[in-house]
């Protein structure tokens, strides 16, 4: 409760007193949604380095990675944000499933020592975001509750929230389903990976920034 | 009317294990967020699956997970839960009836829904609907 207070009052003084800028958008999700792909995107366009390892093992972001003053341009604006790309957020860590990957017995474990962790680190940096950016996987259900949760949590603490729907070069793809999951929010659809709709997706960060 | 459908993978195997426990919403009302993410916490670390009358609130959900993962770094045989929350009309969006829900919540709590939380050893995976949900056991 003393958290969202102070969290709750040092927007109030941002509104008041700072600019816009250099704020502090966090990238959050379930594992493997691609995060991390989309964080390097934007990364890479505007700073020209990426920010993290991807890969197809899930928890391949087992530490909160950060990008300082990041300046994007989108129709003769810009603004500077510091990204902060996250560990994904799970209810269960098997370190059998890296197994799978081919990952050695020894190294499975210390992962999931690592990603729970992880987990962990998420959700204490929630408190510390201006606005969230929520990647999901298309293709998937998106009816999952730790979804819900962590909107849940940011609609709890006044934070602002744009859905992207990646992944939607896959057949699977429905951004249909996303967006009457969470029916309140602006929902768009990306492809990291093949850099798809990516403007789309700056038009829809300069209104989220908006909302902060 | 809220739907149920548990699949079994290999029935006669695991209902013989399969521990329910039935939490009514009074018995956690009068307790703070700790003491209710450790009273399921320690349900669900003896191996059954709690099924709570009600919903937790957001940030007791994200606790759960958080003390969940802590429980994960220290429990050897302890792999994590599986959640999920299923709400009456979870699909119905019209303002009437976001109104008319936020009035009875304010009053009598949101017991209404229901909540099943379970070792991720024994559920596999939980599968969400808005009117359904689907159990899979492990």
């Amino acid at each position: 409760m003393l958290k969202i207070l102070k969290k709750f009052s040092r927007r109030i003084l941002r509104s008041l007193f700072m600019s816009k800028d250099n704020l502090k958008i966090g990238f959050y999700g379930p594992p493997n949604d691609g995060k991390t792909s989309l964080a390097n995107v934007i990364c890479k366009d505007w700073t020209g380095e990426e920010i993290g390892k991807v890969s197809d093992i899930p928890h391949e972001t087992r530490k909160v990675q950060q990008k300082e003053k990041v300046e994007i341009k989108y129709k003769g604006k810009t603004l500077t944000f510091k990204i902060v790309d996250t560990p994904g957020i799970a209810t269960k860590i098997d370190y059998e499933e890296f197994l799978k990957f081919g990952v050695k017995k020894r190294e499975a474990k210390k992962r999931a020592k690592e990603a729970t962790q992880g987990i962990i680190e998420s959700i204490k940096w929630l408190d510390d975001m201006d606005a969230v950016i929520i990647v999901l996987n298309s293709a998937k259900n998106p009816y999952s509750q730790v979804n819900i949760t962590i909107v849940g949590n940011l609609v709890a603490r006044k934070i602002p929230v744009l859905i992207v729907a990646n992944k939607i070069d896959k057949k699977k793809s429905d951004i249909k389903k996303v967006e009457s999951v969470f029916p309140e929010y602006d929902v768009v659809g990306i492809s990291a990976k093949k850099k798809k709709n990516i403007e789309e997706f700056y038009e829809s960060l300069f209104k989220l920034a908006k909302k902060v | 009317m809220v739907k149920r459908k548990i699949l079994r993978k290999s029935p006669q195997k695991n209902v013989k294990g399969l521990s329910l426990q039935i939490i009514p919403y009074s018995e956690i009302r009068g307790l703070n967020i700790s003491e209710r993410v450790k009273k399921l916490l320690k349900i669900i670390l003896g191996n059954k699956v709690v099924i709570l009358q009600g919903r937790l609130r957001p940030e007791e959900e994200i606790r759960l997970i958080e003390d969940t993962m802590a429980m994960v770094d220290h429990i050897k045989s302890f792999r994590g839960i599986e959640l999920a929350v299923i709400e009456p009309d979870a699909g119905n969006n019209s303002m009437m009836f976001k109104l008319r829900r936020g009035i009875a919540k304010s009053l009598i709590g949101d017991n209404n829904a229901m909540t099943v939380i379970g070792p991720a050893s024994v559920v596999k995976d939980i599968r969400r609907d808005p009117r359904k949900l689907e159990v899979l056991l492990g």
